[in-house]
This record gives structure tokens, C-alpha cells and sequence, in this order.
């Protein structure tokens, strides 16, 4: 097997992902202002946003250092590997056994530590506030998402998704914790991409802003930067959600051209699926108050840690 | 004799989902809601009964299930529903211990009863085991829940879910013969005496509570 | 062996060397550069020889019938590594900022007897050498920590330290009693060949843990860690952060791996436990402290709890007869010990600079300082995400380790710890999340933002020496965590000589990954991770910057319109913790907070108070100090006794004595 074949999957996946993003960000805010009767913005909004902004100049607040300069390249690399390693149509790519799940989570959460640090250069209130929140709020989601991979790697006996993939796909049956474990990550997926409950990604509204706050110096081709990388950390959840919990229809190295294209069709649906979900659920719940969102992941967390407890009662022992 | 892997499987997916919608009830602190997941926990716990039913071929646990379905799932909620409207208590929120703290102690207590449950069963077949465990597990959540709550319709539902969750262990344990079936029903009634009881009680003292819990609740946490 | 001990003699003879030199001028960097050469050659000598066969020999010093037995093996070689690079990178540091020390003759004669102390620790092969050099490594710690005299708060750390330290000490003595048995010898060979019965062996465990707990900074023994590492000049409290702790480590693992013989279950439930609650409540702890180098202690605290978990799964998996499963935990541990020391050290480096260039050392009143000390604040800033456990670095591959070795738990045999590993695992991942949280707050506060004192405003970078020192392991936390592999292969015959086991060699798997246990059930890949994100950022920048807009204007920040916002308008140490403080410490620390303001037309400024209750020193110190008190006060009245009632006492316990070994007889 070709090693020229291996690398082309690794980079077309990791094109693939980039190029998907935006979208994903963009079918999102039509549907949801559809569900609200409005008629929204069109789906490669995102995309012009990203041209205009991209050439526009960035004005720098007179007192940020070279770190506040360097961050958005930083949060964008770390994310958008991060998304590479995750499966999207296709497992054991080149790659992958590069890091594994944990190694995923670590990722987005060096993005996360370079974007708080970030927030707090130019030493303004608000991204003092975003960054206290954000760590916050990352304290109790890292933990749960840590359950979340112990579950999922007791179930399957690996933390690689690859291995994981194929093992749900062969021989995943219906397990109670593999529910709770989905559920817990499906809240800590909202928390991370800081989507109502949580946070509001539309909020202008200083007092209940976490991640718009600690972003609000940014401008011109470092705020493109890391509203990209934003895109591609919610994508990156929903791929992950879908090969842990979905992963029909995904190939391994070496399928043919027409399972390509099956596979590829196969994702794009999971992605519209999961885009069409978070739209309903942001259009019926509200944002909770900021001292909610604690109890909120902390379910998320007992979830996690119930899930693996009870999988020594089903092991039979 | 053992049972498939899929019937394991659904069974567990089942009883597990019972401790599941048991968390729920911890972690839900408005009344209106937590009726609805109560309704819930009975649905469950008919899904389990009558799947129970399916793969022990006992038939008479049907009749468990319809009871459960029936009852517990639809006529007791929406009485435990009017109650609430017609008393104006859906605007209330409980102010229950902290909802981290009360999760925490009922993870521990799930720790608890699977090590002691699996310990003590060691010889049963694989499904009785955890069937057993998990309903210990409903009981003791729903005696936490009765612990950790003042208003009373709420201690009623955790009541009707340490209910569910012996109902749960019966049906798992060897299926119960029909007799048993009275005494349930019976305490169904009794679950009724009692809301009746406490129904006058909050009547009498419902403004004092309900300021106290205003005031208290004044600031944004607790 | 020769190379060892001359150099352990060489470290004596600096020390007593220095007592004359103390006047001169040159004396600081006389003595720091020769702990410096000294320390690099132990450190070569002990990473190049830890492969090699054990040695020993008996010096004709200490007890006459005893002798001191002294012990090269492979794990006295690990932490002889660990300890050596340590001081040396301490010693290099201080060749500059040792010039800024007030008293520098309260420092120099003290510093290399610590090195020697520490060292003689590691090698001590019979009871009696481990305690007279664990003891004076106390009081040379001690007296380094008193170098200070001057600060009040000096003093009471000394207290504390100097009562927990004996403590410590006498419960290690009577642990070492216990194993040596009623006619035992106590060279360790003689220990070895000594089997306890199980209640014994209980006993001599909860010895052990208090012990080294106690040195290592185990909640709850960790009172004085706090209150003596930061009154310590800068370097000292690196030495004593980073290294000490894993003397201290040493000792625990030797007493339980090597000392005791076979473990059972249950002796990994101390070590679990308590080191999940320290890593958890340490962390809290620091999160809640504004003083930079406390906040760095009670780290360090956290840290320690992190390795006791690793130690505490080697336990359990190897009672449990699972070598493999305990190599890689028990490795886990001791390469959590060496990325601890590494960033430890840069971390309270970076801590002395900004104090050296400050003068402050309360986060409240710094800021700014990442323009004017750029160097080390990029040190200090790779140092925060390894101690995070961030990838590429350091941190997160040990921690990495742990987590899969916590993966391994559901084939131990035993219910009860089937359940507590998962429980611990949650521990250990919040204790991760809530290091990020706290060294996001403590760069942020520190060297972000606006200058809150003239003094910050002021700072200038640190001098060569000091820089070095920080770059230097600040590069190795960045290389051992892109080359994990290459350290786990180094640590492995300190692994197996302990439990019997070995994880598969790193060197063999190809593209420098390391696997834990086999390719398909996790695998990590440092360096690749790395350059993927170099390379993706570097590509993103030159594309940006190449295709799209590359223009830069300076602007005034945005004030919300709301112009001359001053610095104290910022956000602040605490207010940064103010949402984990509420969320997390309402419970742990009985945290609140009372608002005051005065009605309009009162000039009285409002304020907003914090109160925050430490749950140990309340409900565990307190209780016992005001009952020392207490007794000390009614004792207080026998010291005006006239000299006949005194004579009455001698007598009269003479004949309770007497009487006693007559019934006794």
C-alpha cells in the first residue's frame, strides 16, 4: 500500500475539515433562523466573513505583547491538528496513532490556555471576565470529557478513535453507560464550542459574554483566525460524537473510490444531522445564568464517572 | 440459565436508564418538571418490567408493567400535576442541599450498593446481579432524594421512585407472583393517603415556606 | 561509586570551605559555581550509570558496630539524576541572583550541605545514615529557610517547619524500628530479609506516610510546606519545591517497593487516596492564594499528589500480580518526579526574577512585566502549560501515562479499588484542569496586562545567569515531552528492579511515539504533535500574511467608551479566581464574601471583604495548638516551684520507677 496514498488521505481530511467548517457555522445560523421564522444569513456567510476580515488591517491595543500577536496562529494550529486526528469518514489514517483521545482533549485545551492568556494581555475587564469564566467553566468540562474517554476507552479497550471506531461499528450493542457517556458528552461538546446553555454565540451583552468577551480586542485577520478555529472546534465535536457513537459508514485505508464516496456522503449527512439538532435545542432552551452552568457540567461529570462504574456491572465480572 | 447478550444488553440498558432518570430527579429542582421525570422513571421501569416479562416468559409480569405504565406513568402524575397547578406551587424552586453535593453523595451511594450487590450475589447469573445492584441503587437514590428535599410533593415522587425501584429488584429477582401484586397496588394507595396528608399540611403552611424560601433566595446561590 | 562519594565529600568540604571565604566578595559565585561543577558531574555520572550493576560499600563513619552502608542501585541512580540536575541548575541560576542576597553568609554555608544531605539520602543503604542525612537535610533546609531572619512571617514558617519536620523524622524512626524488627539489624539488607505480619506492616505503612508525607507535603501534613518554601530565597525554594519533595518521594517508594518486601492490596489505599485529595486540595489552595511563590508551594503540593496516585496504582497492580501495569504507573511516577523538578525549578526562577527585578512578590501589585522581562516570561509562560499538563510538553506525557495506567484498573482482582481508580482518575483530571485555570491567573496576573505598581512598571530583565538557568529547563520540559520515549527507556531499570516488570522499549517503535501497553490501545506522539502545529501555524501566518492583509494599527483598547480606566481597573488575581472560588471552595474552604456599601451621600468607600477558612489548619492544627497551649500555660506554674519541692518530684518519680520494675519484675 502506497505511502503517497496515506498521506493524501491525512491531507485531504485535514483540507476537508478547513473547508467544512465555515459551512458547518453557517447551516447552523440558517437553520436556527429558520426555526425562528427569520431568513438568516446564507450558508457561506461564514466564508465572506472570513475574506473580509482576513484582509482588513488589525488595529492592536497600544499595550498587547507579542504573545497577543502570536495566540490566534497558536489556537488555530493546535485546533485545527486537533481536528485532523479525529476520523471523519475514513479510520487509521496516517497519522492518527499520533495522539490518541486524550491527547485530542489536551490539544483544545493548550488552544484553550493560549486564548485565556490572550484574553488577559491587553488587561482590559473583558477579557479579564471571559478568561475567569472560561477557566471556569473548563475546570469542570476537562474533567467530564476525561470521563467521558474512560468510559468510551473501557468499553472499547483503547483510547485511539480509530480503534475505537471500528470496534463500536463491529461490535457495539445497546450499554447504558455508552448512553450516559454520550449525553455527558454531548453537554461538554455545548460547553467547549460555548453554544447556549452555556454561552450565546450571537450575545453582544457584556455580562453574559465567555468566549465573545475574551476575543473582544481582537480584529482583522487574528479574530478570522480564531473564529476558524471556533468553526472547527464545533466540528471537530460533532466528529468525534459521530464516529464514537455513530460510526456507520466509515471506511478504513485502501476501500475503493465508490466507498469514498459513500462514506463522504455518509458524513456530510452526520454533520448536517448533528448541525440541524443544535439548532432546535438552541432554539428551544435559554442561557442559563452563569452559576448554573456549573451544575450543568457537573452532571455531565457524574455522568461520565456513572457510566464507568456501571460498566463493572455489566462486565459480568 | 443465561440469557443472550442482546437480552442482557436491553435488560441493562433498561435498569440502567432507571438510576439515569434517578439522577434526574436529584438534579431537577422545579415541580413541574420533575413530575415529568418521574413520569418517566415509570415508563422505564414498564419497558423494563415487561422486557423482563419477555425473556423470563412470565406473563404475569405484564400485568406489573401495565400497572406501572398505567398508574405510575400516567394517572399519578397527572393527579401529582393538578395538584401543583391548582396549589400554585409551579412557579416554586426547591432549595434543595447544594445539587453538586446531593449528586456526589448519590454517585457514592451507586458505588456502594454495586459493590455490596455484586459481592453478595456472587453466584446469581449475570442478569439477577445486575438487575439487583441497579435497583438498590433506584432505592437508595430515591431515599437520598426524600432525604434532601422539604417540599413534600417532591418527597412524595421520591417516594414513588424508591417504589419503582423495589418493583425493579422483585421483577428482576425471580418475577413476582400476583399476590405481590396487591401489596403494590396497596401501596399505591397508601402513596395517595399520604399525599392527601401532606396536601393539607402545605395548605396550612404554605405562605411561611414559601416566603422563607423567597428570602433565602434572594441572592443568586443559595 | 568513587565518583559519588567525592563528590558528596566535595559538597561537605564547599561548605565548610566557605565559612572563611565568607567576607570576600567572590565568594557567592565561588561557591555557587563549584556546586554547580560538582552537581553536573553527579547528575552525568548518575543518567550515564543507571544501567550498570549495583555497588556498595561500608564507611568506617556513624554508629561503630554499623558502620554507614552505603547503596548504589538503579533507582538511587534515577533520583541521584533527579536531585543533581536540580542543584545544578539552582546553583547556576544563583551564581546570578545570589548577588542580590542581603545576607549572603546566611545562605552560602547551609546551600551546599543541603546538596550533600540530599544526596547522601539517596545512596544511604541502613537506617541510621538515611535518618542522620534525612535530619540534616532538615536543618540545613531549615537554616536555609531562616536566611530571611528579618521578615516576621520568617519566623513562624521556621516554627512550623522545624515542628512538622521532626515530627516527620520520628515517625520515620519508628517505621525503620518497626522493619528492622526487635533484633534487627539496620543496614537495609538486614530490613529486606525481615518479614512483618499484615498488622505490623499496616502500622509501619501509616509510619511511612506520615513520614515522608509529611516532607513531601501530603494533605494534611502539608501545613508547613506553604509557609517555608516561599520564606526561602528564590533558588532554595526551587531546591526544596523540586527536589526536596522527591527525596521525599524516594524514600516512600523505597520504604514500600524495596523495604517491605511484598506488598498487599490494601497498601495502595493511602497513597491513592491521599493523593488524590492533595492533588485536588492543593491546587484549591493555590488557586485561592494571590503571593506568586505560594501559589507555587501549594502547587508543588498538588504535584506531589499527583505522583502518590501514580505510586499508589503501582501498588495495587503490583499486589495484584500485573508487572506490566505497574511499571508503566510506577514509571508514570518517577517521570512525573523529573518534569516536576524541571518546571518547578523554572517556575520559582521565573518567581525570583520578578522579585529580584520587583521587589513584590503578591500578584496584586505586579503586571505588565511580559514587556519588560520578555526572556523570562516566555520561560515562566512554557514552564505554566507543562505544569498543566499541555501538550507538546512535559507535564502532559507523565500525566498521559497516569491516565493509562488508570485505563488498566478494571483487571485488578479487587471490587473496592475497581471502584475508588475511577474515582481518583476524576481527582487527578480536575486537579489538571484547575492547574490551568490557576497558571492561566498566575502568568496572567503576573506579567499581563498593565503594570498595577510603579515598581512593576519599572522591572528589568533578569541578569545571564538567572536566564540561563530558566532557558535551560525550560528547553528540557519542552524536550522531554517531545522525546518522551528516550526518558522511559532510561527509567527502566529503576522500574523493574521494583516491580518485576518493564514497560516495551521505547527506542524500537518507530517515529519516536511511545505506547504505553500495545500500538492499538494508545499510542503518543510528542514530536509529531509539535511540528504539526509549528508547521500549521507558521503556514497560516505566511499565507495570511503572504495572500491576505499584513497591516497593523495601534490603537487605544476598548473602554466601553468609558475613557481613563485606570490599572486597578483590570482584573486581578482574585477576581480571576472568583468564579472557582464561588464554584469550588463555597464547600472546601467555607469561602464567602460580604459587600459593604454605604448609603449615597456617605463617604465612606465600599468595600468587598473575602474570608476563606482553611479546613485542615482549622479542624486538624488548631485543636492541637491551643491545647499545647493550654497545657503549656498550667505547666507554666511548675517553673516557680522552690528548689526543695523539685528535689520532692526527682524523688518521688524515682520511686515510681522503682516500684514500677518491681511489679514489673
Amino acid at each position: 500500500m502506497g505511502i503517497t496514498s496515506a498521506l493524501a488521505a491525512q491531507f485531504g481530511q485535514m483540507l476537508l475539515v478547513l473547508a467544512l467548517a465555515p459551512a458547518l457555522t453557517g447551516l447552523t445560523r440558517k437553520m436556527k433562523a429558520r426555526l425562528q421564522r427569520r431568513i438568516g444569513p446564507p450558508i457561506f456567510q461564514p466564508y465572506r466573513d472570513l475574506r473580509r476580515l482576513f484582509n482588513k488591517d488589525v488595529v492592536l491595543a497600544d499595550n498587547s505583547s507579542w504573545l497577543f500577536r502570536v495566540a490566534p496562529y497558536l489556537i488555530f494550529a493546535a485546533t485545527w491538528v486537533a481536528a485532523a486526528l479525529v476520523p471523519t469518514f475514513q479510520t487509521g489514517l496516517l497519522f492518527s496513532w499520533a495522539g490518541d483521545l486524550i491527547a485530542i482533549v489536551a490539544l483544545l485545551g493548550a488552544a484553550r490556555f493560549v486564548q485565556a492568556v490572550a484574553a488577559l494581555d491587553t488587561g482590559t475587564s473583558f477579557g479579564g471576565i471571559g478568561a475567569s469564566r472560561e477557566i471556569m467553566i473548563a475546570a469542570l468540562a476537562e474533567p467530564a470529557m476525561i470521563m467521558v474517554v474512560f468510559t468510551v476507552a473501557l468499553v472499547a479497550g483503547s483510547t485511539q478513535l480509530s480503534t475505537i471506531a471500528a470496534f463500536m461499528a463491529d461490535t457495539g450493542g445497546l450499554r447504558v453507560s455508552l448512553a450516559m457517556a454520550l449525553v455527558a458528552l454531548i453537554i461538554v461538546a455545548l460547553a467547549e464550542n460555548a453554544r447556549i446553555p452555556v454561552d450565546n454565540p450571537s450575545t453582544h451583552l457584556e455580562v453574559t459574554m465567555v468566549h465573545e468577551a475574551m476575543v473582544l480586542e481582537y480584529s482583522g485577520r487574528h479574530l478570522a483566525m480564531i473564529e476558524l478555529a471556533a468553526s472547527l472546534k464545533l466540528l471537530l465535536y460533532i466528529s468525534i460524537i459521530a464516529c464514537i457513537f455513530f460510526p456507520f459508514g466509515l471506511i478504513t485505508d485502501g476501500a475503493g473510490l465508490s466507498a469514498h464516496a459513500i462514506s463522504l456522503a455518509a458524513y456530510l449527512l452526520k454533520v448536517t444531522a448533528a448541525s440541524l439538532l443544535l439548532a432546535t435545542l438552541e432554539t428551544v432552551i435559554a442561557k442559563m445564568r452563569v452559576f448554573r452552568v456549573p451544575n450543568l457540567l457537573g452532571v455531565a461529570l457524574m455522568l461520565g464517572l456513572l457510566g464507568t462504574l456501571l460498566l463493572f456491572v455489566s462486565g459480568g465480572m | 440459565m443465561s440469557p443472550s447478550p442482546l437480552a442482557f444488553d436491553i435488560a441493562h440498558m433498561f435498569a440502567g436508564g432507571l438510576v439515569l432518570v434517578s439522577f434526574m430527579m436529584l438534579y431537577q429542582d422545579r415541580l413541574l418538571p420533575l413530575i415529568n421525570v418521574l413520569s418517566l422513571h415509570s415508563l422505564l421501569l414498564a419497558l423494563s418490567v415487561a422486557w423482563q416479562a419477555h425473556i423470563q416468559d412470565k406473563p404475569d409480569l405484564y400485568v406489573t408493567a401495565v400497572i406501572a405504565l398505567g398508574f405510575k406513568s400516567i394517572v399519578i402524575p397527572m393527579a401529582l400535576r393538578r395538584m401543583v397547578v391548582r396549589m400554585e406551587l409551579h412557579r416554586e424552586v426547591e432549595v434543595a442541599v447544594g445539587t453538586g453535593m446531593t449528586m456526589l453523595l448519590g454517585i457514592g451511594l451507586v458505588a456502594l450498593s454495586m459493590d455490596l450487590m455484586l459481592r453478595v450475589t456472587a453466584g446469581a447469573n449475570a442478569l439477577v446481579r445486575e438487575d439487583v445492584a441497579l435497583a438498590l441503587s433506584v432505592v437508595l437514590l430515591g431515599l437520598l432524594m426524600m432525604v434532601t428535599r422539604r417540599n413534600a410533593i417532591s418527597q412524595v415522587i421520591g417516594f414513588m421512585s424508591i417504589e419503582n425501584g423495589l418493583i425493579l429488584g422483585g421483577a428482576g429477582a425471580r418475577g413476582m407472583p400476583l399476590v405481590v401484586e396487591i401489596s403494590v397496588a396497596f401501596s399505591v394507595l397508601v402513596a395517595f393517603i399520604v399525599i392527601g396528608i401532606f396536601l393539607f399540611r402545605i395548605r396550612e403552611r404554605f405562605d411561611t415556606v414559601d416566603l422563607q424560601a423567597l428570602d433565602r433566595f434572594r441572592g443568586e446561590h443559595r | 561509586m568513587p565518583i559519588v562519594l567525592a563528590c558528596v565529600a566535595g559538597l561537605l568540604a564547599v561548605s565548610a570551605l566557605s565559612l572563611p571565604l565568607l567576607r570576600h566578595r567572590a565568594a557567592t559565585a565561588a561557591v555557587y559555581s563549584a556546586c554547580l561543577a560538582i552537581s553536573l558531574v553527579l547528575c552525568a555520572a548518575a543518567v550515564l550509570s543507571i544501567g550498570q550493576a549495583d555497588s556498595e560499600t561500608v564507611l568506617p563513619l556513624g554508629l561503630p558496630w554499623l558502620g554507614a552502608h552505603i547503596r548504589l542501585d538503579p533507582l538511587a541512580y534515577a533520583f541521584l539524576a533527579i536531585v543533581n540536575f536540580g542543584a545544578a541548575s539552582a546553583s547556576l541560576y544563583a551564581i546570578g541572583y545570589g548577588r542580590h542576597e542581603a545576607e549572603p553568609a546566611r545562605v552560602l554555608p547551609f546551600y551546599p550541605a543541603f546538596l550533600a544531605a540530599m544526596n547522601l539520602v539517596v545512596i544511604a543503604d541502613d537506617a541510621y545514615s538515611f535518618l542522620f542525612a534525612w535530619e540534616l537535610m532538615s536543618l540545613a533546609s531549615w537554616a536555609l529557610v531562616m536566611a530571611r531572619h528579618h521578615a516576621a512571617k520568617t519566623a513562624y514558617a521556621g516554627l512550623v517547619y522545624l515542628i512538622m519536620a521532626s515530627f516527620g523524622t520520628f515517625a520515620l524512626l519508628f517505621a525503620f524500628g518497626l522493619l528492622a524488627g526487635a533484633h534487627g539489624d539496620y543496614a537495609f539488607d538486614a530490613i529486606r530479609a525481615h518479614h512483618l505480619s499484615p498488622g505490623l506492616a499496616g502500622l509501619a505503612l501509616v509510619l511511612a506516610v506520615v513520614g515522608a508525607g509529611s516532607k513531601a507535603g501530603l494533605v494534611p501534613l502539608h501545613v508547613w510546606l506553604p509557609l517555608a518554601h516561599p520564606a526561602a530565597p528564590s533558588h532554595v525554594s526551587a531546591l526544596m519545591s523540586g527536589v526536596m519533595t522527591k527525596v521525599a518521594i524516594y524514600a516512600f517508594i523505597r520504604v514500600t517497593f524495596d523495604l517491605m518486601g511484598a506488598p498487599a492490596w490494601w497498601w495502595s489505599l493511602p497513597a491513592l487516596l491521599l493523593g488524590g485529595a492533595t492533588a485536588a486540595i492543593g491546587v484549591l489552595y493555590a488557586l485561592m492564594e494571590t503571593d506568586l511563590k505560594r501559589v507555587l508551594a501549594y502547587s508543588t503540593i498538588e504535584n506531589v499528589g499527583i505522583i502518590f496516585i501514580a505510586i499508589g496504582l503501582a501498588l495495587a497492580f503490583k499486589a495484584s500480580g500485573l508487572p506490566g501495569a505497574a511499571a508503566l504507573a510506577l514509571t508514570a511516577a518517577l517521570f512525573h518526579s523529573l518534569n516536576h523538578m524541571l518546571f518547578k525549578s523554572t517556575l520559582f526562577f521565573g518567581a525570583g526574577s520578578v522579585i529580584v527585578a520587583t521587589g513584590e512578590q503578591d500578584m496584586e501589585r505586579l503586571g505588565g512585566l511580559i514587556h519588560r522581562m520578555p526572556i523570562s516570561s516566555a520561560a515562566f509562560l512554557a514552564a505554566s502549560m507543562a505544569i498543566s499538563a499541555l501538550p507538546p510538553f512535559n507535564g502532559f506525557a507523565s500525566e498521559w501515562l497516569i491516565f493509562q495506567s488508570i485505563l488498566v484498573s478494571p483487571q485488578l482482582p479487587r471490587m473496592g479499588l475497581k471502584l475508588l481508580v475511577p474515582a481518583v482518575g476524576v481527582l487527578l483530571a480536575l486537579a489538571a484542569a484547575l492547574a490551568a485555570a490557576c497558571f492561566v491567573r498566575a502568568f496572567g496576573a503576573t506579567y499581563l496586562g498593565r503594570p498595577r505598581t510603579t515598581a512593576a512598571g519599572e522591572a528589568r530583565e533578569a541578569d545571564r545567569w538567572s536566564l540561563a538557568a530558566m532557558l535551560t529547563c525550560a528547553t528540557l520540559c519542552l524536550l522531554t515531552g517531545l522525546f518522551p520515549g528516550i526518558v522511559i527507556d532510561w527509567l527502566q531499570p529503576a522500574v523493574t528492579v521494583l516491580v518485576a516488570g518493564q514497560m516495551p522499549p521505547q527506542a524500537a517503535i518507530p517515529w519516536l511515539s511511545i505506547v504505553p501497553i500495545s500500538a492499538s490501545r494508545s499510542s503518543y506522539n510528542g514530536f509529531l504533535l509539535f511540528a504539526f502545529v509549528a508547521v500549521s501555524a507558521s503556514f497560516a501566518a505566511v499565507v495570511v500574511h503572504r495572500f491576505a492583509s499584513r497591516m497593523v494599527r495601534k490603537a487605544p483598547f476598548w473602554d466601553c467608551g468609558y475613557p481613563g480606566l485606570g490599572v486597578v481597573a483590570q482584573y486581578s488575581a482574585t477576581s480571576l479566581a472568583q468564579p472557582i472560588r464561588r464554584v469550588f471552595a463555597t464547600v472546601a474552604f467555607a469561602a464567602h464574601e460580604q459587600a459593604e456599601m454605604p448609603p449615597p451621600g456617605d463617604l465612606r468607600p465600599a468595600s468587598l471583604r473575602r474570608f476563606l477558612r482553611d479546613p485542615v489548619w482549622h479542624f486538624m492544627y488548631a485543636p492541637v495548638a491551643s491545647a499545647v497551649g493550654a497545657s503549656a500555660t498550667l505547666l507554666n506554674h511548675v517553673q516557680f516551684f522552690t528548689i526543695r519541692r523539685y528535689l520532692s518530684f526527682v524523688f518521688v518519680a524515682l520511686i515510681v520507677l522503682l516500684v514500677v520494675l518491681a511489679l514489673w519484675g
